[in-house]
């Protein structure tokens, strides 16, 4: 029972590894018309709205701890501070709120 | 070993990446703290726990497969969900592929090993083409984070107080935003195309039926191509 995990594990690399993999080894950008490299050139914004909401809502029971993490990590890029004090800063505020609260 | 390869892959050019990847891989602990923990509790071994976050390397799916596992769902079932969560993957190699360096194929499809949506992020909303060494470079720092503390979560992570396991939730979160302010803070055309797909993905998620992995795929494609269609004729500063 327990040996059968190790090929559900391997199973899942492989179909992980593949669309990593794919486009970025067979694509041959030249031939690729200038639209659609202007459509991958956007992808990078758009899924970063898709992978925020409305996930950092629904993240936790509590939608109000998703927000005020939002917050607090808004404030912290928009201050300029680097990815990890954004990280460190939204956690530790949640973390405090967790604390007043109980 | 010819001097063109050690070119590709200088060590500045991979410092820089260990730079780039540390703000990542202190916002995976958490995240892989917690999946430790909760593999021990899905009934999976440290070896399959730690297997899991060597081969696959990939949030989102190894937690999904966790949740499988204990609801004792079959093994096809496990792998066609990672498939489906991960597809989105295909995005954004295609779109790394825009920005990449000519590097050879087996060094592309050796960093490729590290496109997670964090990492195609950090490489992606940088000015600079995208080398293999800075690949390298995130991916080792930010590789190495997720399956140490993997197995750290797997080991000790039942004795951590449960206000400070309810608050790294919201790490990959932070990650996010702050790839997305400063980017935002200079480009409409940000903005416009994180706000279209934010609508669109959370319409989908609340009104179909359809899984994240593809809402996710479905609301970044239509943000990008509408988008690309309003902003014809402005392609530099994407």
């Amino acid at each position: 029972m327990l040996e059968s995990y190790i090929w559900v594990i391997i199973g899942m690399a492989v179909v992980t590894f593949i669309p990593r993999m794919l486009p970025l080894v067979a694509f041959q950008m030249d031939t690729i018309p200038p639209f659609v490299r202007g459509v991958l050139k956007n992808v990078p914004y758009a899924i970063l709205g898709a992978l925020i909401f409305p996930g950092i809502i629904t993240f936790n029971e509590n939608s109000w701890l998703g927000i005020i993490g939002a917050i607090t990590a808004f404030i912290a890029a928009y201050l300029g501070a680097s990815l990890i004090i954004i990280v460190l800063v939204s956690i530790l505020s949640l973390s405090l709120i967790g604390f007043v609260l109980i | 070993m010819n001097t063109v390869l050690a070119g590709r892959l200088s060590s500045s050019l991979l410092s820089q990446g260990l730079k780039s990847g540390i703000g990542i891989a202190i916002g995976y602990m958490p995240v892989a703290f917690t999946f430790g923990l909760l593999a021990k509790s899905s009934g999976l071994s440290l070896f399959e726990t730690v297997s899991m976050s060597v081969l696959v390397f990939a949030g989102a799916s190894q937690y999904i497969a966790l949740t499988l596992i204990a609801a004792g769902i079959g093994a096809l079932e496990i792998i066609t969900t990672t498939f489906i969560v991960n597809i989105r993957h295909l995005l954004m190699s295609a779109s790394i592929s825009e920005k990449a360096e000519a590097d050879p194929k087996w060094l592309k499809a050796l960093y490729s090993f590290f496109i997670t949506d964090e990492t195609f992020l950090v490489a992606a909303t940088r000015n600079e083409k995208i080398q293999a060494a800075y690949m390298l470079g995130i991916g080792i720092i930010v590789y190495g984070s997720w399956v140490v503390f993997s197995g750290v979560g797997y080991l000790i992570g039942a004795g951590l107080p449960t206000i400070l396991q309810e608050s790294m939730g919201i790490a990959l979160y932070a990650i996010f935003i702050g790839l997305l302010v400063p980017s935002a803070k200079t480009s409409k055309k940000v903005i416009m195309l994180a706000a279209i797909a934010a609508v669109i993905n959370s319409i989908l998620t609340f009104a179909s039926t359809m899984s994240t992995g593809w809402t996710i795929i479905l609301s970044t494609l239509i943000a990008s191509i509408v988008i690309e269609m309003l902003w014809k004729g402005e392609h530099q500063n994407a």
